[in-house]
């Protein structure tokens, strides 16, 4: 991803040791409560497992650590520069926010070859950025303006950019999923090493076209590897409450498909698994990759998740990856706490500056409503405005037939 | 020309386009080694293979959805759905998906998709496999949607919906599979978007598509030979665009329409057709537009009851009688004050 090389300034993994770690400040801003480890009711119950494996000792590249510590600071303040521009109603729509899943996007994200495809759901800014798209045009998405990312006609839920293989984020639970197969379909019809990502929420797993895609991704030995995100909530619905299973891995042996589960807030985890399942369905043989994380906040903007209890969202903080990694970077003596700082400074003007580039980026004309009714013009494809009338009204000549 | 079914139509124009361009390739339910439902896929995947003739699991969902995932890599897949009834189960990929994708995205992807799919009662198989939904498809913008009468359109629009860089539903019929007709051997595509008049006259005008542009035709032929009405014949090809200037270029001709449909008429395509006229020659018409459409029911089994609810050629030509004689009592009328 060449733009993301760009973005990202050469990680600096030597540093003198630090003492201290400062804070970083995180979303949402609660209370930790000291006295329990447990994790939060609704975020992974009945089962006790964030991973099926074992993370292996080895050697830790701390330059890419503090590289996904930088991808993962630019989506925190992206995502809240969004939902500051939500609250201000300068977006519009629909705002579903990656806060709490950094460590997942940027895990998933970072396996993927440029020449794999991304498809995935209506929570996707944090994807599309680490695919490599500018986040001045994610953000003039949000905008609704002509640089974004879809030209305005996406929003929040539906970026897209085949330059950069990410084929759309979708609005619909579980839309993606037949797509995401058939571009697999594509890829072996075509013969190429390439392989497709398909993510979505821990609700999906609940909807008939989970069940239809994996069955045939496994029956035709498709190379797709499809990534349950669960955050423990389906908006309000546990995932104990939605689903008979509710250990989504575990789903994949119906359909005889290699599965795993990962602690999504570790994102070395997370790329290490990733690349597993990639490996594997490069292979031909598909994969259901369960990624446990947590939903920082409400489903999306708007919602203030009242069906959560204090004491929960009270703990939420001690399952943020974003300050957990900055602790363990400052911890290690891989980067100063004034490192660490810095990239979040850079990371927030980042994220200012997208805004800003949002802001002023020009509204879509009117006159090109009608510029993508079809790919293929066709005759009498309408055009007309709502109130304008069918047919011009014409009286019919005064002639006796 | 070749004098051929309008099966052997589709499956020669299927044949002819998958050895054209090797994007094109075949997804559906036991469409390979069954050699489809209705066969027009027979013989196929003996000669291109399992890769090009996908035989797919019971699950429209996800293959409507996976035809529509390798058409934005470029593909040109040819998706049969058994029955129109059976799309429903597809309608998401289809209404949320397919038709969407392009304008969606700001022209990012196109999904040049066919789903051909027939429609049509009259077989005695009751109220879920006897449906015209195609409205559900036509009242979508984004999606185009094509129905031919004649063995001569089925390959023209074939060839131009398999051409097309957007979603084509392709509608057939089960009852016109064994019709026949000449078929030019060229392979010149049809214009989606464009009707035709498929026969010239004065008096009214005819419209339909599908099985009911078949039954139009039919009808006018036998007025014209019995009674020596000269009734202008429109057959739609195209729901979705809908050529309304035909149909009002006609109607200001022959200032009376009857419109032929299979569907319900609440809400059904002919509602749409004469609105349409209402807005672009209300002032030409010397009758109201009357339509023909199956009774609003859900299709019975029993053969007497089917028939009963089905439009037949006796219900379209007492509609034109009465047509006609409104138009009558409308041109005394309008002798007496003016002559």
């Amino acid at each position: 991803m060449t733009d993301n090389a760009l973005r990202k300034p050469k990680a600096s993994a030597k540093t003198s040791g630090a003492k201290k770690v400062a804070a970083p400040v995180t979303a949402p801003r609660s209370t930790p409560a000291k006295k329990t480890t447990a994790r939060p009711a609704t975020a992974t119950a009945p089962s006790k497992a964030r991973a099926t494996k074992k993370a292996p000792a080895k050697k830790v590249d701390t330059a890419q650590l503090v590289s996904f510590y930088r991808d993962m600071m630019l989506i925190r303040r992206f995502e809240e520069r969004a939902a500051r521009a939500y609250t201000e109603a300068l977006i519009g729509g629909y705002c579903h926010l990656n806060l709490g899943e950094e460590a997942a996007v940027v895990g998933l994200m970072s396996a993927l070859r440029d020449t794999d495809y991304l498809f995935t759901n209506y929570r996707e800014h944090g994807y599309a950025i680490m695919r490599g798209i500018d986040p001045n045009r994610a953000m003039a998405e949000l905008y609704g303006r002509v640089d974004g990312v879809s030209k305005g006609w996406g929003g929040s839920m539906h970026m897209f950019d085949m330059t950069h293989r990410l084929l759309g984020g979708y609005g619909i639970v579980g839309g993606q999923l037949p797509l995401a197969t058939g571009a697999a379909l594509a890829i072996q019809y075509r013969g190429l090493d390439e392989v497709v990502m398909c993510t979505m929420g821990d609700g999906t797993a609940n909807i008939g076209a989970f069940h239809e895609s994996l069955n045939i991704a496994a029956l035709w030995n498709l190379p797709v590897v499809f990534v349950v995100i669960n955050n423990g909530l389906g908006m309000g619905t546990t995932v104990a409450k939605a689903s008979a299973e509710p250990e989504i891995y575990k789903r994949a042996s119906a359909y005889a498909m290699a599965a795993e589960r990962v602690d999504g807030l570790d994102p070395v985890a997370v790329f290490d698994a990733a690349q597993r399942a990639l490996t594997s369905a490069r292979s031909g043989k598909p994969f259901l990759l369960e990624v446990m994380c947590e939903r920082l906040r409400g489903h999306s903007v708007v919602d203030p998740a009242k069906y959560r209890s204090a004491e929960e969202v009270a703990q939420l903080a001690k399952f943020d990856p974003v300050p957990a990694l900055a602790h363990r970077l400052v911890h290690d003596k891989i980067l100063t706490s004034a490192q660490v700082h810095k990239i979040d400074e850079e990371e927030t003007a980042r994220a200012d500056a997208a805004d800003a580039f949002a802001q002023a980026s020009a509204l879509p004309d009117v006159t090109t409503l009608f510029d993508y009714n079809y790919a293929t013009p066709v005759a009498n494809d309408s055009r007309r405005l709502p109130g304008d009338p069918l047919f011009a009204v014409v009286a019919r000549p005064e002639v006796v037939r | 020309m070749t004098m051929k079914t309008y099966r052997q139509a589709l499956h020669d124009t299927l044949r002819a386009e998958m050895l054209r361009d090797e994007n094109v390739f075949l997804m559906g339910e036991e469409i390979g080694v069954f050699e489809g439902s209705y066969k027009i896929t027979a013989g196929l995947l003996a000669e291109f293979g399992d890769q090009r003739v996908k035989d797919t699991p019971i699950a429209e969902e996800g293959f409507t959805g996976a035809a529509i995932g390798a058409a934005m890599l470029g593909l040109r897949p040819v998706v049969e759905i058994m029955t129109i009834n059976f799309s429903l189960l597809a309608l998401d990929q289809i209404v949320n998906h397919a038709a969407k994708i392009y304008g969606m995205f700001g022209g990012q992807a196109k999904v040049p998709l066919v789903i051909r799919t027939p429609g049509g009662g009259g077989q005695q198989l009751g109220a879920t496999h006897s449906q015209n939904i195609e409205l559900y498809y036509a009242f979508v913008p984004g999606m185009k949607v094509v129905a031919p009468s004649t063995p001569a359109d089925a390959k023209a629009l074939l060839l131009a919906a398999i051409r097309d860089d957007d979603p084509v539903l392709f509608l057939e019929n089960l009852a016109l599979y064994n019709t026949k007709g000449d078929v030019p051997d060229d392979d010149t595509p049809a214009e989606i978007g464009r009707a035709k008049v498929s026969r010239e006259g004065h008096d009214l005008t005819l419209i339909g598509y599908s099985r009911m542009a078949y039954i139009a035709k039919n009808v006018a032929d036998a007025l014209a030979e019995s009674e020596g009405l000269d009734i202008e014949v429109i057959d739609l090809m195209s729901l979705r665009p809908l050529d309304r200037d035909t149909l009002i270029a006609s109607v200001k001709k022959t200032h009376a329409a009857v419109v032929l449909e299979d569907d319900w008429l609440t809400y059904g395509i002919g509602a749409e057709i004469a609105a349409s006229i209402s807005d672009g020659a209300f002032d030409y018409l010397d009758a109201p537009v009357r339509r023909v459409a199956m009774a609003e029911v859900p299709m019975p089994y029993s053969k007497v009851l089917e028939s009963a609810a089905m439009p037949t050629n006796d219900d379209v030509i007492t509609a034109i009688f009465q047509t006609l004689e409104a138009v009558g009592r409308r041109l005394k009328k309008v002798g007496q004050s003016h002559d």
